[in-house]
């Protein structure tokens, strides 16, 4: 790989050398490790949460079908360690946020390389790596794209110098009361009808449970009546949800004003009553071993099919019946799964039923598990070539030539002529809240908004914290992890319930707040400014952040309304989140930034390398006279 | 369970569980294509090894090793499907070992050995496949089996794989390929026609574009020297060196083409690597090659037209049309 015998020596040796953590045994994992091994690598440590899934098994070639249920960073392991015996593969099957992953434990490698499916852990890791000042490379796939990014610290920009992609957020009156695309359905389906159905009772929920007809006295529909068999509850929910809460929403003339009129659907209209009675009838026939399935106990085979608004209903009530009789103990406990069968048949029949309502196109089961699961495209050969590109940069990181830093996008149609397009790294950006010191400005509602809130909302969900510590001057108002006397852990507890301006250290307009991490040896300063309203809709927290990278919204999922229609965890990538490049006006963007700082490098400095013996440059990414002109100049 | 099924018949319920996440990405229609596309490999080494895990994980209907070569310790260096036990590979041929792997891999798919000589391949032992994948072959090899490809009325898609240390080249020839393209999310009907091997790399130097990629024309000037010193492919080495220089400046001055277009150090790097295969390499020309012929086989997607070049050194991936198409 090297351009000289005497460099291709000494990268070798730097490589047998080397200390490498690996991040992740999935798609990229175990192309990763494949390639790790086959480069030279001999100390390779790899931490996965993770067990093998059957849908797992089209791209991670190291996991066979009598793995599944089996930890993905064992399995790894011991599949690795048959074609190269000779090295030394340490595996963990843990979460790499536990306690046990701290900084001292990073400062032990050379270099971390990253194979995950999720922003929060990326952000985590990037933390790790500056606080231990190793360097890291990080990658995601989705379908044919893919990148890989090297990050170091000073060198180039952190993980979190730009804003990066999160699940997308739905105004709450879109999901209760106007759905205009199938999404919106499933997410009524899945967090507001599944999630009252089988989930914790306790929780918020958006869903009108209460009922005018007459004879009820009950507060709560969904309650089960004792003399009421499976069948009838069935059938009352149907109604309830589907027709009743319908009617209920119509007579809201102002919503319809300018919208398509939804019609309410009642389970009489569209089962006949005969087949009401023989629903699941042949259910009995079913192998007791196997996972209840509605669509297996009705005879319909394919999920790729649309079913009609009728097959829709028989399994929509055979699905709530079926939870009921094979998982009745899991009810109140239950969250959605996209490998749940049954929960996904029941989501699935109840947005189609509910997109029938409002003339919204059906989706197959299929489709629908795409959506509802946030289940990402994945594919072998994008893993494979990603996780080519990452061993190569991570050669040049522990051989030093951090001038060839590349960060590499894998296209899937060639962009001016390039399918694999290097670009050189950015600076690291100067106002990013974790790799530089600048303060962040909080706007909130000090004489109402309780502490817990800006815990909650701001440091945890927005700053990525995991154990947080607040300080206002030099007086501690919160900590949080093990370890702590009885007391103060009490006084903290009273302190959360307490609004920021009667604190022990009161929070009042211009007070700045200390936010530190331990475990990600991150700390950052927040400005308050006080303010007395926010818009609803528009800031839903009740409080805004400036001053940091705010994530672009992306993908599908829910999140948003001030109350909780929402997965709170964000999507589950399958191997990655894929940046900007995803979707082509992203692309553009990004590429436009680069070509707009390439251009102030060409301008005030040598910075740009020039690896060829001729204008063959670095990369072209569009049409730019400006920059052309520059180049020939070089 | 067969990898077949005709395109009416529906996937398995196992066949959807296993393969949901990249139904996904091509569609069910693409998937049941795949699963009835026979594919040949000549020749086993780092880049094919990574290839076969690709189709074969994609749920390929079958395929075919030709290596006839019994493994040596060599060959243990970029390929994960030799176990590293003299006991396992010992006098058995690299066909026969990587096979034994591959079929691990996939419980649908067919895996099996074709033995035999790639360079006496003849025209009706090739409509048993739909795509054949040449590698570690003289040029005059994969010039017989593209033209026999060719002469066949069945519609056979060819692929030439080699990688050198750091660098890489593929050539495609799909002859003519009709295939779905996306504009804007809507599909469109496509046809590109492609140019043989032969016109492929006989090309006036001087007619092509001056920023077509070094290594097109460093890959000729190698090619050319192993084919008149009647070496085997991947025999040159740095001794070379001078008698490929020499060559790179007759071909040069024949064809008008500065010698400055083909650097001294990417033929001493080409050369020094010899049969040496860097494994990230491998990992990402392999890559590249598994989804050439997913498109192809699906004609779902822009395939490559019909080069594809990969150096590490400056971390391009680039594809070349060649030779272009001119108006003169």
């Amino acid at each position: 790989m090297a351009s000289s015998p005497a460099s291709a020596a000494s990268e070798e040796e730097a490589v047998k050398a080397a200390k490498v953590l690996m991040v992740g045994a999935g798609g990229i994992g175990c192309e990763l490790l494949k390639t790790l091994a086959l480069s030279g690598f001999r100390d390779i440590h790899i931490i996965d949460l993770d067990t093998i899934e059957v849908s797992n098994l089209n791209r991670q070639f190291l996991f066979r079908q009598s793995h599944v249920g089996q930890s993905k960073a064992h399995v790894a392991r011991d599949a690795v360690l048959k074609f190269r015996p000779n090295i030394n593969i340490t595996s963990y099957h843990a979460n790499v946020k536990d306690a046990q992953f701290n900084v001292e434990f990073f400062k032990q490698f050379n270099v971390v390389l990253n194979g995950l499916d999720n922003l929060d852990a990326r952000r985590h890791v990037n933390r790790l790596c500056l606080a231990a000042e190793v360097p890291l490379v990080e990658s995601g796939t989705t379908g044919f794209l893919g990148q890989v990014t090297v990050h170091v610290k000073g060198k180039t920009e952190c993980y979190e110098c730009q804003p990066k992609p999160v699940p997308k957020s739905y105004p709450v009156c879109t999901i209760t009361s106007t759905p205009s695309k199938f999404v919106h359905c499933i997410v009524w389906a899945k967090e507001l009808l599944f999630a009252k159905m089988f989930g914790d009772k306790n929780q918020d929920n958006d869903l009108n449970v209460r009922s005018n007809e007459s004879g009820t006295s009950k507060s709560d529909v969904f309650e089960r009546n004792a003399d009421e068999d499976l069948d009838q509850y069935a059938r009352r929910i149907y109604d309830h949800v589907f027709g009743y809460n319908i009617e209920v929403a119509l007579e809201n003339e102002e919503t319809w004003k300018n919208r398509r009129r939804p019609n309410p659907i009642y389970i009489r209209d569209t089962l006949p009553e005969e087949a009401i009675r023989q629903n699941g009838s042949s259910r009995d026939i079913n192998n007791e071993q196997e996972e209840p399935s509605a669509m297996v106990s009705l005879g319909l085979r394919n999920p790729q099919e649309i079913w009609s608004l009728a097959d829709n209903s028989r399994v929509f009530l055979e699905a709530l019946k079926l939870f009921f009789e094979k998982r009745e103990k899991e009810i109140g406990n239950l969250v959605f799964d996209k490998d749940d069968q049954l929960a996904v048949e029941f989501v699935t029949t109840a947005a189609n039923i509910r997109a029938s309502s409002f003339g919204i196109p059906l989706h197959s089961l299929f489709e629908a598990k795409g959506v509802a699961g946030n289940i990402v495209h994945a594919v072998a050969t994008t893993n494979a070539i990603i996780a080519g590109l990452i061993v190569i940069e991570a050669i040049k990181v522990l051989h030093g030539d951090y001038k060839k830093y590349r960060m590499t996008y894998c296209l899937e149609h060639p962009s001016r002529k390039m399918l694999l397009m290097p670009i050189e790294p950015f600076e690291p950006n100067k106002s990013c809240y974790v790799c530089s010191e600048t303060p962040l400005l909080l706007e909130v509602n000090t004489k109402t908004t309780k502490l817990r809130e800006v815990i909650e909302k701001i440091i945890k969900s927005k700053l990525g914290m995991n154990l947080p510590l607040v300080m206002i001057g030099s007086t501690l108002v919160f900590e949080d992890g093990e370890g702590l006397e009885e007391d103060e852990a009490a006084n903290y507890a009273l302190n959360l319930e307490k609004v920021l301006a009667e604190l022990p250290a009161p929070v009042v307009n211009d007070t700045k707040l200390t936010v530190e991490d331990f475990q990600q040896e991150l700390s950052c300063s927040i400005n308050i400014k006080h303010r007395d309203e926010f818009d609803e809709e528009k800031e839903p927290d009740g409080m805004v952040l400036s001053g940091w990278s705010a994530p672009v919204e992306k993908q599908v999922t829910s999140n948003g309304g001030n109350q909780s229609v929402a997965s709170s965890s964000g999507a589950d990538y399958a191997d990655g989140i894929v940046e900007d490049i995803s979707t082509k006006p992203g692309m553009k963007r990004k590429l436009d930034e680069v070509l707009e700082l390439k251009e102030n490098c060409d301008a005030s400095s040598s910075a740009q390398v020039v690896e060829d013996d001729d204008d063959d440059d670095l990369v072209m990414l569009d049409e730019n006279p400006k920059l052309a002109k520059k180049k020939r100049l070089q | 369970m067969g990898g077949g099924g005709g395109a009416e018949e529906e996937l398995t319920a196992q066949e959807t569980a296993l393969y949901d996440r990249q139904i996904r990405v091509w569609g069910v229609d693409a998937q049941k294509r795949l699963s009835k596309a026979h594919v040949l490999v000549c020749g086993m080494n780092g880049t094919t090894t990574e290839f076969c895990k690709n189709i074969v994980l994609a749920g390929v209907g079958s395929l075919s090793l030709m290596d006839d070569h019994l493994v040596t310790e060599d060959d243990l260096n970029a390929n994960f499907l030799i176990p590293h036990d003299e006991s396992i590979y010992g006098g058995r041929s690299r066909a026969e070992v990587c096979c034994e792997s591959l079929k691990d891999f996939n419980p649908m798919v067919r895996v099996a050995v074709e033995k035999g000589d790639p360079s006496l391949i003849d025209g009706e032992f090739l409509d048993k496949f739909d795509i054949i994948v040449v590698s570690c072959a003289s040029i005059k090899t994969k010039l017989l089996i593209n033209d026999n490809c060719r002469k066949r009325s069945k519609h056979i898609a060819f692929y030439a794989i080699e990688c050198k240390d750091s660098c890489g080249e593929i050539f495609v020839d799909l002859q003519n390929h009709s295939y779905v393209q996306k504009v804007g999310g809507e599909p469109k009907p496509k046809e590109l026609a492609y140019p043989s091997l032969q016109e492929a790399i006989s090309v006036p130097w001087k007619n092509l574009p001056r920023k077509t990629t070094k290594l097109y024309f460093a890959m000729r000037v190698l090619e050319n020297y192993e084919s008149s010193e009647g070496r085997n492919a991947c025999e040159a080495s740095l001794s070379d060196l001078p008698a490929v220089l020499a060559l790179r400046k007759d071909m040069c001055d024949k064809m008008s083409l500065s010698e400055s277009q083909i650097p001294t150090a990417l033929l001493e790097r080409l050369l020094a690597a010899g049969k040496k295969q860097h494994p990230p390499v491998c990992a990402i020309l392999g890559g590249i090659l598994g989804q050439e012929v997913i498109k192809s086989i699906s004609g779902k997607g822009d395939p490559i037209k019909n080069f594809f070049y990969y150096d590490a050194a400056d971390g391009k991936g680039i594809a070349e049309d060649i030779p272009p198409l001119s108006s003169d």
